[in-house]
């Protein structure tokens, strides 16, 4: 099984990272040597596989014989324990999430990758390759991996075979197309980052909050998005925490629709379940990992040799069906026996402009003046919401 | 005695032969180097690292930063009184209670047949009956009960057979205890629980039974007491330290628990949750120590209770 999801430990931020970023000096590399026999890297679980799990599935073992390059991997649970391992140095490598990079690159912990060094970089898909999450000030510090979109998840026998155009079938009560109240058959994300889903939706449906970004939200936003989700807990059946339960729901406990990943669809429609999924009209939050070299990195021709490897269509697809995400390399969805030809465009490849990809709320935003309301109040506050109150 | 005896080599005094010698002679020495390693563990590593964290909640979490806040204060502590944090405790600590209450009710006769009725063999048997949920994986045995609670699931399914459906449609509508389904209420969480610690409540009722003298059961009914008053008033009395034994467990192992709220029940967040969210994604540290603080507090309450009633003689 593995880690379903990065996004499950997205969350996993102190809320005190303020990002003071300043583009940190250190020497490129210029050119890429023989291999140093190794390569220790820190991902996600499921991430990196060589097979052990599931024999289709494994993007290691090549690489080893190819380069020489032994990987290590030492997988973590949270973004946290990813910053935790790189200060405490001994990685080359390390699979970073949007919040857990920014903090990296502040803390002059990964070191700037010369892209000539990295022959695929061009097949990068290019909305990814100057992206802010590992890019300052015009410098890169890794390579895109994975990305995805969380996506409403709908029984399509309750949905008459059309999909929900509005996440309002999960926030407000209402009478869907089976003639039945979606109330009790919804679910819910259950971590306080789902607070940014709700703004989202208010951010269409009440412009007049002045919305801008579903991460950056004024305390008026904030109460209008927290009242949103009270009046939401009344219809919810349970807010899923874990993938397996959230499919044993969808086909034991006659739950209809909810926020997801594209993981639990591709599992349920592999089940030959009257499953579905869609972004509707409001757009979706999702997530983009990148993998972040070491600025003391012990084996820096290897750790190229991965980033270059792990940019391959072959590996990227593998990954993206194996984990429900989408390639960084468009290259990767055509031909891919495992993603198969509607993979990419299932896991929300097209969505791309209509995400809002994870960041960590802190106080100091940039699109309200008067200061945001920070991570760790999103918390308590949505601790209260599943209580009830 | 003879000058020879004096002339005889005095025995090697080596280092290890000394040591043992002083061991001999000072009996409490060698008993406190027996403790000390484990004594440090405990002391050390448990109870340190423990008041270390604790110890936190007297900081605060800066309101505006998010960074923690090392200078003493009651703010924290005073937070657990907030309404949404008073529920998780409140909440917790009446699903424990419940689940204790639960697990005596259904304990008791059961040791009571084991302790006064069953042959040697039939007890064999009864242990093994008692102990063999404890050998297959928590997680196997809490998905498991997800599915048979589950709205398509077996019990739904038995009740509807059963004509009870109506009956299980009323008990889901009862506003506390009702939900959407059985696995998303307290009822589900409830019953879960009491399945996974019934043992360690039937183990000690069964000790404190066994150990009421029949002759005073035979007294109470040849001075003319009839079965229920000889219960109320001989067996219950006697047995309830094995009872409050029990519920130790069954009260604590609930208060504790994190895993099966997450799986099972109103998704409403208990204790073990609240901590876990707290010190591990929120990185408010000093509220998770504030709330750990609460079971300890709970549990030195019970447990002092629990001593008056002789529970320990019981375990």
């Amino acid at each position: 099984m593995p880690r379903l999801s990065p996004y499950l430990h997205l969350p996993a931020l102190a809320a005190s990272a303020s990002l003071a970023l300043s583009p940190v000096f250190a020497a490129e590399m210029t050119s890429v040597g023989k291999g140093e026999g190794q390569v220790d890297i820190v991902a996600w679980a499921g991430y990196i596989e060589r097979g052990d799990t599931d024999k289709a599935f494994d993007w290691v073992t090549e690489f080893e014989t190819k380069t020489g390059c032994k990987v290590n991997v030492k997988t973590a649970g949270t973004s946290d324990e990813m910053v935790a391992l790189m200060n405490e140095g001994g990685f080359d490598l390390v699979t970073a999430s949007g919040d857990a990079s920014l903090r990296l690159i502040a803390g002059k912990k990964v070191a700037p990758i010369n892209t000539k060094l990295i022959p695929s970089w061009g097949t990068v898909d290019p909305r990814l390759q100057d992206a802010p999450w590992h890019t300052v000030n015009g410098v890169h510090y890794g390579t895109p991996y994975q990305w995805g979109s969380n996506v409403l998840m709908y029984n399509t026998e309750a949905f008459k075979g059309e999909a929900p155009k509005s996440w309002n079938v999960v926030f407000e009560e209402q009478t869907l197309p089976d003639g039945k109240s979606n109330k009790g058959r919804i679910q819910a994300f259950d971590g306080p980052i789902y607070i940014a889903d709700a703004a989202l939706y208010l951010m269409t449906h009440k412009p007049e909050l002045g919305i801008k970004d579903p991460y950056e939200l004024t305390e008026a936003q904030y109460k209008a998005a927290l009242d949103l989700l009270r009046q939401q807990r009344k219809i919810v059946q349970r807010y899923w925490h874990d993938a397996m339960i959230q499919i044993d729901d969808f086909t034991n406990e006659g739950v209809v629709a909810s926020s997801s990943w594209p993981f639990q669809v591709n599992l349920l429609k592999s089940q030959n379940k009257p499953i579905a999924s869609t972004i509707p009209s409001e757009g979706a939050t999702g997530w983009a990992d990148t993998t972040m070299m070491h600025a003391d990195a012990a084996h820096p021709n290897c750790a190229y040799m991965w980033m270059e490897h792990s940019l391959s269509p072959k590996v990227q697809g593998d990954l993206a069906a194996w984990f429900g995400s989408v390639p960084a390399v468009p290259a990767a969805c055509k031909g891919n026996e495992l993603l198969g030809a509607e993979g990419c465009t299932t896991n929300g490849m097209e969505e791309f402009e209509r995400i809002h990809f994870w960041r960590t709320p802190v106080a100091k935003c940039a699109t309200q003046a008067e200061g945001c309301v920070p991570y760790y109040r999103w918390v308590s506050d949505y601790i209260a919401v599943l209580g009830g109150r | 005695m003879s000058l020879a005896t004096l002339d005889l080599p005095a025995p090697r005094e080596g280092l290890l032969r000394r040591l043992s010698d002083v061991l001999v002679r000072r009996a409490r020495l060698l008993t406190l180097l027996l403790l000390l390693p484990p004594l440090l563990w405990l002391g050390l590593v448990y109870l340190g690292s423990l008041f270390v964290f604790l110890g936190q909640s007297v900081f605060s979490i800066d309101e505006f930063s998010g960074t923690i806040v090392r200078e003493p204060t009651t703010a924290t502590l005073l937070e657990l009184f907030r309404p949404a944090n008073l529920d998780i405790l409140l909440r917790t600590i009446g699903i424990a209670g419940g689940v204790t209450l639960l697990c005596a009710i259904i304990a008791f006769p059961i040791a009571y047949y084991a302790a006064r009725y069953a042959g040697p063999k039939v007890k064999a048997a009864f242990y093994l009956a008692v102990m063999m949920p404890l050998w297959s994986s928590y997680l196997v045995k809490v998905y498991g009960w997800k599915l048979l609670l589950a709205k398509e699931g077996a019990i739904g399914w038995f009740a509807g057979k059963l004509g009870l459906g109506g009956a299980l449609e009323a008990w889901l509508a009862l506003p506390l205890v009702g939900g959407p389904s059985l696995s998303v209420s307290y009822t589900g969480m409830v019953l879960t629980f009491t399945y996974l610690w019934l043992p360690f409540m039937i183990l000690p009722v069964q000790a404190a039974l066994e150990r009421v003298p029949p002759h005073l059961i035979e007294a109470a009914g040849d001075l003319g007491a009839a079965p229920g008053l000889v219960f109320r008033t001989v067996i219950l009395p006697l047995a309830m330290p094995g009872v409050v034994a029990g519920s130790i467990f069954t009260f604590s192992l609930t208060l504790g628990d994190y895993i099966v709220p997450q799986i099972i029940g109103t998704s409403a967040l208990v204790l073990g949750q609240a901590v876990y969210t707290l010190q591990g994604t929120a990185g408010n540290i000093p509220l998770a120590a504030a709330f750990s603080l609460v079971p300890i507090l709970v549990m030195a309450v019970f447990l002092t209770l629990a001593k008056r009633t002789g529970a320990f003689d019981a375990l």
